[in-house]
């Protein structure tokens, strides 16, 4: 490979989904960062609470982000033939468990409101 | 890790892409699209508006100001042709490879709906089939290939779906169709038949994957035992990388797939479920119950009629445009060139050799318009994802002198069956080609 540049990238993702479902997904996936930060910044604190509720969503994300790759793509856990393959597919469950966990956290956060100091 | 950044969904596609984009051989990426516009008055006749003419179209639009490009190409249907194997595993629909000519064309280029019947060069002009005179500075010979069915004595496209025959190559119905007739095989069992002919061909790993395609259902419906697998090589040889070639060699003896070399298929008799095959030894017949037919491949008659094709050497019975394999100009008319899989070059007749040849020509091209020298080669750059079985597939990728050009070296090994590469060919690979044809990859 001689060049992989940005803008190839975004234009290989806009053929995958179409422009439209692309940049609206980019546009959720920017919500949902900009709500995480939002409720970060407004509550001063993690909630170990909420975040161990977000901690016990993890797996469920992971077995959702990795059954969703192979539904897509015809495959199994009995193709993985190389080091590189049992890599991405860990990268995918790590991925979609942090991604469940930022879900679960933030979605808590901005239902249950600003926690009442108890001190 | 950083968990602000993507969302689930995005990041598993990214996962794929990330190298599913150099799967189909990121190479030489987007030209300097930032670079102003060259101005000209220039004719650029381009000859076909598959996947090369209609990227050199798309990419020369955005080089060039005031030109006036002319695709000529009769078919109103636009083919992915990467996504035929993955029809013929039934694993996609027909339509999956089928959009529109238009879909792809820039606004600013002339598309007439017919095809060439005569190309003079010393003239300067085309004659099209409606009898039009186009006159031209420069061209560009992208018109792809014949699949020359004819050739083989019996064989025609209509029995295609019939009587255990397949030819994934024929078209996306007639992939649909090749698919039906191997999932009926693979109920039933027998033996199944694979070939591939003496001349130059687009893709020549695909009879390779459709064989292990193939052995792969027979053994996930637990059929494996009635089912007979035999591979007729048309030389000594199953590709013509050796590196490959030993690899595929080990595989077929892993899967049980029987070999016999120096078979060209010649005939076909439907009716008694024989081929024949010229051989050194002569004539020789092998039955089947299963059959991939992958016929002969060469320049469309207009092309190899013209002046264009080469004269001597071992390219004149099949046609293909002379040019330099570096440059891909013409070696006798500076104005000509070819792109894709009518450019006579020792190997690149696939999606992913367009994608390094495209570039390539539109750097020569606009460098002489604009009156300088172009600076670009083609090194004869191949991308293979050779499909193993549903699931996995090696990513080969290869130059004129059968150097492996792996685009991840030390992470994605190219003769390897993996996950990774199996994943590439099914989702990323045609939103690559897609954006090759809009001149964005």
């Amino acid at each position: 490979m001689k060049e992989l540049t940005p803008g190839m990238m975004i234009a290989v993702f806009e053929e995958v989904f179409g422009p439209f479902v692309f940049w609206a997904m980019v546009l959720v996936a920017v919500a949902i960062t900009a709500a995480y930060l939002y409720v970060l910044i407004r509550d001063r604190s993690m909630s170990m609470r909420k975040f161990l509720l977000a901690q016990l969503s993890m797996p469920v994300g992971a077995v959702a982000a990795i059954w969703f790759v192979q539904v897509m793509t015809h495959s199994g856990i009995s193709d993985l033939g190389g080091p590189i393959d049992v890599i991405v597919y860990l990268a995918v469950g790590v991925v979609g468990a942090i991604g469940m966990a930022i879900l679960v956290y933030t979605l808590q956060s901005l239902i249950r409101g600003k926690p009442q100091p108890r001190w | 890790m950083d968990k602000t950044s993507i969302d689930r969904r995005n990041f598993l596609k990214l996962t794929a892409l990330g190298g599913g984009a150099v799967g189909l051989g990121s190479g030489l990426t987007a030209a300097p699209a930032s670079a102003a516009p060259v101005e000209t008055k220039a004719k650029i006749l381009i000859l076909g508006a598959g996947a090369a003419g209609t990227a050199l179209a798309n990419r020369l639009t955005d080089r060039l100001d005031g030109a006036e490009i002319t695709l000529l190409d009769p078919r109103q249907d636009h083919y992915y042709q990467p996504g035929y194997t993955l029809i013929a595993a039934g694993l996609k629909p027909s339509g999956y490879s089928v959009t529109k000519t238009t879909d792809w064309l820039p606004r600013s280029v002339n598309w007439i709906a017919e095809s060439a019947e005569e190309i003079d060069p010393e003239a300067k002009t085309v004659t099209t089939s409606g009898g039009t005179k186009l006159d031209y500075d420069y061209l560009v010979v992208a018109t792809g290939l014949k699949l020359d069915y004819d050739a083989i004595d019996g064989m025609s496209v209509d029995l295609i779906g019939t009587n255990g025959i397949g030819s994934v190559y024929a078209g996306p119905d007639y992939a649909a169709k090749t698919w039906a007739a191997m999932d009926r095989f693979t109920d039933e069992g027998g033996v199944a038949l694979f070939t591939r002919p003496a001349t130059e061909m687009k893709c020549a790993g695909a009879p390779l994957k459709y064989t292990f395609l193939t052995e792969d259902y027979a053994r996930r419906k637990g059929n494996r035992g009635k089912v007979e697998m035999v591979y007729a090589a048309h030389n000594a040889s199953f590709f013509s990388v050796p590196i490959v070639n030993e690899k595929v060699r080990m595989l077929y003896e892993d899967r049980g797939v029987k070999s016999v070399y120096n078979h060209v298929m010649t005939a076909i008799d439907p009716g008694r479920k024989i081929a024949t095959f010229n051989t050194p030894e002569g004539a020789v017949e092998l039955p089947f119950d299963f059959t991939n037919v992958v016929p002969p491949m060469r320049a469309h008659d207009v092309v190899r009629n013209s002046p264009l094709s080469w004269k001597t050497g071992k390219w004149v019975e099949e046609g293909w445009v002379e040019v330099d394999k570096a440059t891909l100009r013409h070696t006798r008319y500076a104005d000509v060139f070819a792109v894709g899989d009518v450019a006579g070059v020792p190997k690149g007749k696939t999606a992913a050799s367009v994608k390094w040849q495209v570039p390539v020509v539109e750097d020569h091209l606009v460098a002489e318009i604009a009156g300088r020298e172009g600076t670009e080669t083609y090194n004869g750059y191949t991308s293979c994802p050779l499909i193993t079985r549903v699931g996995r597939a090696m990513l080969v990728e290869f130059d004129y002198d059968n150097n492996l050009t792996p685009s991840f070296p030390g992470v994605i090994a190219p003769l390897e069956e993996l996950w990774v590469s199996w994943l590439m060919k099914e989702i990323a690979l045609k939103a690559t080609y897609n954006a090759m044809l809009r001149g964005r990859a």
